[in-house]
């Protein structure tokens, strides 16, 4: 690790993901990101923009036959990429978990939600069933369940889906990540429930002081959730800052055609201002701008090569040729910074 | 749904829209009490045990050239209600006008499938894969008696209008093509009918933001284009604010408030409307959600609570409530704004009462 990323819990750097089979999909393409501790970081995409595909690389759970991995991935300042076996399985869990968008294929159906948690907080802590119980039963009452006790003898079926989040988010902090990555948890929930675990997350956020991934589509759920937001396209971060930069001053194209998209206090006389076209299909890898197809600002540079990556500040930065002029510290060594 | 799809297209004969019968000021739409239980069986005698009351006891009009969009959350009958205004699942009770004729009496159901179509949130499940796209927007027409090589130029009449190039998209499977081009199909399908009234169902949910935005404004252009109506329903605040002239906000299976766009995004008069709304997220980073506007999950709709449906998670619940169902009221005297909680009815006893709302004269005329 160099200097300038000592103190992260997480470290991406140049990423690329592809995926063999009847044909190539280049799904990220070098792709940079860092974590602080105890720092929410949303990634905003659309699908197919490979947010998933980065949280599932953290995880090792892409299929290994298919799948062409390079670039590097330190948590806490472990090289992900080399880890096999039984140093896997102990990462798995207990340095790095994950919540899922749909909890009812998440857990096992066959076992009770207490069983569930009480195996992982095992298999993790070496204590006896007795005690893994506890810590299930404590960790049910954390997520706000109602009657935990008798909840920890419930099946998965027997819940309603917001109450099964809440099991999968107690099932997913019962060891104590330093990092949870979560996976557009609160996509197939009702609105009035999806705003009771955003809130949920961030308290416990705030208690465990564990480091979260969020993944969505969603630009309100990433303001309610986030401090900082990562907007992907193509496979690669666009624009990075904290939420009050993003919403408020979104500089790359996409950005704020997303916003726009979001109909929040859109005009109904008007027309709405939409991207046109749809996302690349990634047969290839990119060799310029991805979005330049589908932006209203292209011209022959960002067909040419790929676009700088600015950095105005700390934690922010912009990729996109528009920002040439607005940057002092361009250079002409900035594209390599990309690659 | 492919096949119930089918056979609305069979039904009808010709293919031209079917004529304004009632004049510009007759409803299109006028749902009065409709009632849809479903049965839920066990044992192995399929003993009927007990009935989810998807749809229980609503009434509203549709007027012609509005879209009125339907909110709530799961379960509480809003596709349900789609299902019953398109003639898909029969109703239990209840009557439904279309146009100034009755369903059953003057109006059959192949009458009413001439005027009606509906766009189903899953675009990939609702088109047959085996058919080329061509063939899907063609098929309804030809099974309405129109000619083959008249059909197939309807198709690509229509393939072009929604923005999908005939020459490059007509001959494509379902498979080939992205969610958002294939919702277009839908939506062309549906106008191959030349249908008055569509009901659109979550249509643009599955969507990607930046497309939806695109299906949006197409859906605009073709609603003055063709002068059609719209029932669209979805869960997001936003997207129904932006396309709705009215919004019904729906509740395990009642209607709990429906009215202008505007009066109830100026002034929700129901509880579960106001919680609803607070749980959109605030897009506001210095401003965030700090509590949630309401606890625990929607109730079941098999066993609803008794009077009214909303008091065990209202913040505002009184004995009354639990006993007797609120009354329809109009909310600040507006006729065309109506709630139905004990609040805002004088008469109610609940100590909040007749604040603002007036006893609607009758209940169930609309």
């Amino acid at each position: 690790m160099s200097e300038a990323t000592k103190g992260n819990l997480l470290d991406i750097s140049n990423l690329t993901v592809r995926f063999h089979g009847e044909r190539t999909v280049h799904a990220i393409n070098g792709l940079d990101l860092t974590l602080k501790p105890g720092e929410i970081l949303t990634i905003l995409g659309e699908s197919g923009s490979g947010k998933s595909v980065t949280l599932k690389a953290l995880l090792k759970l892409l299929p290994k036959k298919r799948s062409e991995i390079s670039g590097a991935m330190h948590v806490d300042g472990v090289d992900v990429l080399a880890l096999k076996g039984q140093a896997l399985s102990a990462y798995r869990g207990k340095t790095v978990s994950m919540i899922f968008q749909e909890p009812a294929l998440a857990l096992d159906p066959v076992y009770t939600i207490g069983d569930q948690i009480a195996e992982a907080v095992m298999r993790h802590e070496k204590v006896s069933r007795k005690e893994a119980l506890a810590v299930a039963l404590d960790m049910l009452k954390r997520v706000r369940i109602p009657s935990a006790e008798s909840r920890l003898k419930n099946y998965p079926h027997e819940m309603s889906g917001g109450m099964r989040q809440r099991a999968m988010i107690a099932l997913a902090l019962a060891c104590k990540p330093d990092l949870l990555l979560a996976d557009e948890p609160t996509t197939a929930l009702d609105a009035t429930v999806q705003i009771q675990v955003l809130l949920l997350l961030r308290e416990l956020q705030r208690e465990f002081g564990m480091g979260i991934i969020f993944v969505t589509h969603d630009i309100g759920v990433a303001v309610e959730i986030s401090d900082r937001i990562a907007v992907m396209y193509a496979g690669n971060v666009v624009e990075e800052g904290t939420v009050a930069e993003i919403i408020k001053d979104p500089r790359h194209p996409y950005t704020q055609g997303l916003l726009a998209a979001n109909l929040h206090d859109a005009d109904r006389s008007q027309t709405l201002a939409s991207i046109p076209g749809s996302p690349p299909p990634l047969d290839e890898k990119p060799d310029h701008c991805s979005f330049a197809p589908r932006c209203a600002h292209a011209r022959d540079r960002c067909y040419a090569a790929l676009p700088p990556v600015h950095r105005p500040g700390p934690g922010r930065r912009v990729a996109c040729i528009l920002e040439d002029a607005s940057d002092p510290a361009e250079k002409p060594g900035a594209m390599a910074e990309i690659h | 749904m492919t096949t119930s799809e089918n056979s609305v297209a069979r039904a009808a004969p010709g293919n031209v829209q079917a004529a304004d019968r009632g004049g510009p000021a007759q409803p299109l739409v006028i749902a009065r009490d409709l009632k849809r239980h479903f049965p839920v069986r066990k044992g192995i005698f399929n003993r009927k045990a007990s009935a989810v009351r998807a749809v229980d006891g609503i009434s509203f009009t549709v007027r012609k050239s509005e879209t009125l969009g339907i909110v709530g959350e799961s379960g509480c009958g809003k596709s349900t209600t789609a299902r019953l205004l398109v003639g898909l699942i029969g109703l239990d009770e209840g009557d439904l006008i279309f146009d100034g004729e009755k369903l059953g009496e003057e109006l059959s159901l192949n009458d009413l499938w001439s005027g009606v179509q509906m766009v189903f949130q899953d675009s990939y499940a609702s088109l047959n894969p085996r058919l080329t796209i061509e063939e899907t927007i063609a098929f309804g027409p030809k099974m309405r008696g129109v000619a083959a090589p008249e059909a197939r130029r309807l198709a690509h009449e229509l393939l072009e209008r929604v923005g999908l190039a005939p020459a490059r998209f007509a001959g494509r499977y379902p498979h080939e093509l992205s969610g958002g081009q294939r919702q277009r199909v839908n939506i062309a399908r549906s106008l191959a009918m030349k249908p008055r009234l569509i009901i659109l169902d979550e249509a643009v949910s599955a969507l990607d933001k930046s497309v939806e935005a695109q299906v949006l404004n197409l859906l605009r252009e073709l609603k003055a284009e063709f002068d059609l109506t719209f029932v669209f329903i979805s869960h997001d605040l936003n997207v129904v604010r932006y396309v709705s002239d009215r919004i019904m906000v729906m509740y395990l299976g009642e209607v709990v408030e429906i009215g202008p766009v505007d009066a109830i995004w100026n002034h929700r008069a129901h509880p579960y409307t106001q919680a609803l709304f607070a749980a959109m997220p605030s897009m506001d980073p210095d401003n965030r959600t700090q509590v949630p506007p309401l606890a625990g999950d929607p109730p079941n709709p098999i066993d609803p609570p008794s009077g009214c449906r909303f008091h065990t998670r209202c913040g505002f619940a009184e004995p009354v409530c639990g006993t007797r169902k609120p009354r329809v009221v109009a909310v600040r005297g507006d006729a065309g704004h109506e709630a139905a909680c004990h609040m805002l009815d004088g008469q109610s006893g609940h100590s909040k009462a007749g604040e603002t709302g007036e006893v609607r004269k009758e209940l169930g005329e609309v």
